[in-house]
């Protein structure tokens, strides 16, 4: 049978209505409603195709599907190569999912250049599903670092006060990453001759340049992710970025960090994986705790929901490096998850700063008694921010620490203590917001969420729910590929011999 | 017949939470106390069932999170003991509801409160009936958000949001706990199911489980690190500040979930996973040791309080403490049989106090009550009825119960049991005492409260008194009624275990079939029978002394309280001050954690930026700034630099070939 390349069209689909937009002429608040009503529609399309794609994905199967492949230099091999499995496939989802988010949380808050907000937009869709796709290492280097110029404009544009400094400092952390990406990258080509991702899959390097090539990944994927301590440029990036432009960050870019580990650091240097082991954990935890703590004492709501960012994704990098089932699958969905409520949670901060223009705690209070409806959902993500069982943020959380428990039980615990300390910052941001008495009259004079937001977070509140209560509607679609990965990983260290030197940090038996 | 017994407050709580506007204040009380009383004629029905066919079953309704090897279902285990709890659950459930229809008639958000209770309920649903670990930590959760919620209902109060928060905080903190011991039985078992871990229990007795890098018996660091848990949830010694906070919440929750139900989930777990803790025989002492401290310092701060409802949260957590100490000498079923009578009369008592709270005004504060008996002759009665079978005294629920756990812990003859029996019997004193210290200073004596509230004063409406009734029945009743199907009769069977002889109630006919189990040689409830007389006399015996005590100083000697406290003003001052829990945790966690995260936020990140992007972007600007000054534009600079720079690269090749060359 064949397939029409719908990789290529949803990858393709985004840029080509952004070049529609730029095209439209004028200033005027006609061409800015046609404009957004173009990046709409052009989002809602793709993300039918994603919702169709989905839908053909055959989850019995664990290898590449809907792949396709053209020449593209053919004197060294590099090609248009395309095709996703069970882990890229729900980040294409989401990534298309949250592009009509962002753009609906946009409709009025951006006023100023839409014509290109709007493209920009589209086409940072368009880069991130690309690099989801693709399946060549030149291809998703492209992708990967393309992806970095959209989003320095937004944040630089359309920014609050500081956002030249932030928007240089997100650049420069993320770029200077990438550039230890491509020496590994070359290298890899250098030394296998090929620049297939599957072909590097199958065929694992040597075991002292894992080391090397583990290492500039990590620097690459860390800073991602984030990772701490590089995890710094991330709470500016949120702090001065528009609503949407934090909603996409929060949602989707960050992933690409835990993408990256999942489809290079963990199954084309299993050894080195296991090696670097222990310090990914001490790293995670260390995040866990202490951006945490960091995040308890901030004043600014974007900055709190920013720590917790990466407090969450120390969980998934001990999901990952626990190169478990459980702790894998964890790890995915909870990226996934994190994807919507820590993306809900900017837009819930949004609808806040749409009315107030201040993102202080302080100026809050009380909200409920005007906003009931607001209050409730933001609640719902509140919730699920905490992995409270019954929203998606559980099941990620709590696989992905057993995962790393059953590796390393000092790991797995002092991950846990995120459990409590989650709890204690979620719950002072949403008390000193929400409820107590009111001490600001014109915060009690705000208006409850209207019918365009409530457009938004309501379907966002009923997947965070419904995940939560029935996962495997995510889980038997990644269970394949996660599995094969596992084994990958596996075989990796048994081919070495390295299994017997390599100490099991616990032995329950 | 089991999903209607658990579902139906979901539905209710649905429809009162979605649609609260539409089906207005009358109709949510309606479907919500509809769901509950349908739950509870359910679960009645339910547990004829069980108790008459003895057939307990499971069954799964759908797949949750499936992972690899890790497995968890939503599924319902029907068995002696999850009915048990699901009749406590659901009848004491229904008569909050109705009580709260008179109790909450002044309130504004109707709806939401009675949604929130009916949530309440069903978590709790979902926590008894549970069929794995995860499914009964959905519950646990759940329970833990619903009081988080109803504790902070007047949101609009600082000190209801504090406490709220705290609540939840502090709960977390036992699920730090729990959640390693889902992980460890995981680790161990390699499932998660009930079945699964209850059958593999006993081969694992022996087995090593190395955590945090100290190796010991798996059971028992599993089991210690369930009752982390069970701690927090059931505000034992250490983790138990959050209880009297939780006051801040309206009377009707108070007695719901602070008092009858969500509080004894940790007894629950513990009893649930009695399998499991036989073979633990370490955990069981530590737990009966906390318990019987909890017993004991509760009491101590319960007669030194004057908040009413505080006097009887602190009540609450010293039952609580009784319950334990008879898990910890393997009484599981006398510490459900306490579990089950404890529901009713503290029930009572608590919604008789709201009763009281709400002819008073909302006062709260003994010291502005007293004399008002003839007021409100109804409630009057009912706290008597609910303060008798609280003390302990013969006939009532809690003579049976208390009765029993006292003498199991005795008939323990451990180090332990000893220590649990001796502190369960100066609790025994403290309750008779504080519970007639509640009441004299309550309805008797001067009028203290002033003229204005006076003038108010008025019995509560029939449909706060009816609930009050059928719990009254249930706190008269519910010891002589349940005692031979909980605890069992004495009996002279002999049965060969391991070539020993044992006499065991347990082996005979008796309500808890499979659900609960007790290793023979640890049969407690059996010995419990076989006691000497002074041993079950002597609870009657300080239970009477403490009425007495607290007649002659709250009634007889006026003055009398006021002076002892200021004779023994240090020990006075430790009670009242709660034994300085609050003081030093918030000393060293809140202040701390705090104090941490600013020095992070500020030096931390500050530095990672200082020597990071920041340092960099100055170093290269100060580069820049130095290789634009080299730019002179002069000849001769630059001739002079280049000099230098051939200089260096010969004498390098030089020195490097001389370095091969010359030998």
């Amino acid at each position: 049978m064949i397939e029409f390349p719908v990789l290529s069209l949803m990858t393709f689909l985004p840029l080509l209505g952004a070049l529609f937009i730029m095209t439209v002429r004028g200033d005027g608040e006609e061409a800015a409603r046609n404009v957004r009503h173009v990046a709409l529609y052009t989002s809602l399309f793709t993300l039918a195709l994603a919702v169709y794609t989905v839908g053909r994905f055959d989850e019995t199967e664990a290898g590449f599907q809907f792949v396709e492949y053209y020449e593209w230099i053919p004197s060294i091999g590099v090609a248009w190569h395309m095709g996703i499995d069970g882990i890229s496939l729900l980040f294409v989802l989401l990534a298309a999912l949250l592009t009509p988010v962002c753009i609906v949380a946009s409709w009025e808050s951006i006023r100023v250049r839409v014509h290109e907000f709007m493209a920009a937009f589209l086409i940072l869709e368009t880069l991130v599903i690309g690099t989801f796709c693709a399946l060549d290492s030149v291809l998703f280097y492209v992708f990967f670092e393309g992806s970095l110029i959209p989003m320095f404009l937004i944040i630089g544009i359309w920014g609050g006060p500081r956002r030249i400094y932030a928007s240089y400092k997100f650049f420069l952390y993320t770029f200077l990453g990438s550039v230890f990406m491509l020496i590994a990258l070359i290298v890899l080509f250098l030394e296998k001759g090929t620049t297939s991702i599957p072909e590097l899959l199958d065929d694992p390097v040597g075991r002292d340049l894992q080391m090397w090539l583990w290492l500039a990944f990590l620097a690459s994927f860390a800073v991602k992710l984030p990772m701490s301590p590089v995890h710094t440029w991330l709470p500016d990036a949120h702090v001065e970025a528009p609503t949407a432009g934090s909603v996409f960050l929060a949602g989707i870019l960050l992933k690409i960090g835990g993408y990256g580990f999942l489809r290079f650091s963990l199954p084309m240097f299993p050894e080195a994986s296991q090696h670097f082991m222990p310090l990914v954990f001490t790293l995670s935890v260390f995040a866990i705790i202490y951006t945490s703590l960091v995040a308890l004492v901030q004043k600014d709501m974007k900055k709190l929901i920013a720590y917790s960012s990466v407090a969450h994704m120390g969980f998934v990098t001990l999901g990952i490096f626990s190169a478990s089932v459980e702790g894998v699958q964890g790890a995915i969905f909870q990226m996934l998850s994190h994807g919507l409520i820590s993306g809900a949670l900017f837009l819930c901060v949004g609808v806040l700063y749409d009315r107030l223009h201040t993102r202080e705690l302080g100026a809050y209070g009380g909200i409920v008694n005007n906003m009931p409806r607001y209050a409730t959902l933001f609640m719902i993500f509140m919730l699920g921010s905490v992995a409270l069982p019954g929203t998606s943020g559980f099941v990620g959380e709590f696989l992905t620490l057993l995962g790393a428990f059953e590796v390393s039980t000092l790991f797995g615990t002092l991950g846990a203590t995120g459990v409590i300390l989650g709890a204690a910052y979620m719950l002072v941001l949403y008390r000193r917001v929400v409820f107590g008495p009111v001490t600001n009259p014109e915060a009690a004079k705000m208006r409850d969420v209207n019918d365009r937001e409530l457009v938004v977070l309501v379907p966002m509140a009923l997947l965070v729910l419904v995940l939560g209560i029935f996962p495997g509607l995510v889980m038997h679609r990644i269970a394949p590929s996660v599995e094969l990965l596992v084994s990958r990983y596996e075989a990796g260290i048994h081919q070495s011999g390295q299994d017997a030197v390599a100490p099991e940090v616990s032995n329950a038996r | 017949m089991e999903l209607l017994a658990v579902f139906s407050p979901l539905a209710g709580f649905l429809i009162a939470f979605l649609f609260g506007r539409q089906v207005g204040d009358k109709g949510a009380q309606f479907v919500t106390c509809a769901g509950v009383i349908v739950a509870a004629i359910a679960s009645v029905v339910l547990f004829s069932q069980v108790n008459l066919a003895d057939a307990p079953y499971s069954r799964v309704l759908s797949e949750w999170i499936v992972a690899g090897d890790f497995v968890a279902n939503w599924g319902l285990r029907i068995d002696q003991l999850s009915v048990v709890m699901m009749c406590v659950v659901n009848v004491v459930s229904a008569c909050v509801h109705i009580y709260s229809i008179g109790y909450m008639s002044h309130d504004e958000h109707k709806a939401r409160f009675f949604a929130y209770l009916s949530l309440f309920t069903f978590a709790m649903l979902m926590l008894v009936s549970a069929d794995n670990l995860i499914q009964l930590f959905f519950g646990w959760e759940g329970v833990g958000l619903t009081s988080y919620l109803l504790i902070g209902f007047w949101n609009h109060r600082h000190s209801a949001n504090a406490a709220a928060n705290k609540a939840f905080v502090v709960n977390r903190v036992g699920d730090f706990g729990f959640v390693l011991g889902i992980f460890s039985i995981f680790l161990l078992f390699d499932s998660v199911q009930f079945e699964t871990i209850f059958e593999l229990a006993p081969q694992m007795a022996g087995v090593q489980l190395e955590f945090l890098g100290i190796t010991g018996p798996a059971l028992t660091i599993i089991g210690l690190l369930l009752f982390v848990g069970a701690v927090a949830k059931s505000a034992q010694l250490g983790l138990h500040t959050w209880l009297p906070d939780a006051m801040e919440g309206p009377t009707p929750v108070s007695a719901l979930i602070h008092a009858a139900t969500m509080v004894t989930a940790g007894v629950f777990l513990v009893a649930r996973f009695s399998p499991l803790y036989e073979y633990a025989p370490e955990a069981l002492m530590v737990i009966c040791v906390a318990g019987g401290l909890t017993a004991f310092v509760a009491a101590t701060i319960g007669m030194t309080q004057f908040d009413i409802k505080r006097v009887i949260a602190y009540s609450t957590m010293s039952q609580l403490g009784y319950m334990f100490f008879a898990l910890g000498v393997s009484a599981y079923g006398a510490a459900m049989f306490h579990l089950v009578t404890h529901a009713f009369f503290k029930a009572l008592l608590f919604l008789g106090a709201g009763s009281v709270i709400h002819a008073m005004s909302d006062e709260q504060d003994m010291r502005r009550m007293g004399g008002i008996w003839k007021h409100v002759p109804a409630t009057y009665v009912m706290m008597w009825v609910g303060a008798l079978a609280l003390a302990g005294m013969p006939f009532f629920a809690g003579f049976y119960s208390k009765d029993i756990v006292l003498e199991a812990a005795w008939a323990d003859h451990t180090w332990f049991g000893m220590f649990a029996f001796w502190m369960g019997i100066a609790a025994a004193f403290m309750t008779a005492f504080y519970s007639w210290r509640l009441i004299l200073m309550t309805f008797h004596g001067r009028q203290r409260a002033d003229e204005k509230v006076m003038a108010h004063i008025h019995e509560s409406p029939n449909v706060m008194l009816m609930p009050l009734v059928v719990l009254a029945v249930g706190s008269i009743m519910a010891g002589s009624a349940f005692y031979g199907g909980f605890v069992g009769s004495p009996s002279d069977e002999v049965v060969m275990r391991d070539g020993q002889a044992y006499v065991s109630a347990w082996n005979k006919e008796h309500f808890w079939g499979e659900s609960l189990h007790v290793l023979p040689q640890n049969d407690t409830v059996e010995a419990a029978h076989h006691v000497p007389l002074w041993v079950k006399a002597l609870p009657v015996v300080v239970g009477l002394f403490g009425i007495f005590c607290a007649y002659v100083f709250y009634l007889w000697r006026e003055g009398l309280p006021e002076r002892l406290a200021g004779a023994l003003r240090p020990v006075h001052q430790l009670f009242y001050r709660k034994w300085y829990f609050d003081e030093l945790y918030d000393l060293l966690f809140v202040r701390g954690s705090w104090s941490l995260g600013l020095v992070f936020s500020k030096k931390g990140d500050g530095g990672i930026d200082r020597f990071g992007p920041d340092g960099f972007a100055l170093v290269t600007w100060k580069i820049g700034a130095l290789l634009r000054r080299m730019q002179t534009g002069y000849v001769f600079h630059y001739a002079l630099v280049m000099m230098i720079g051939l200089i260096g690269i010969v004498s390098w090749l030089v020195i490097r070939s001389g370095g091969v060359v010359a030998p």
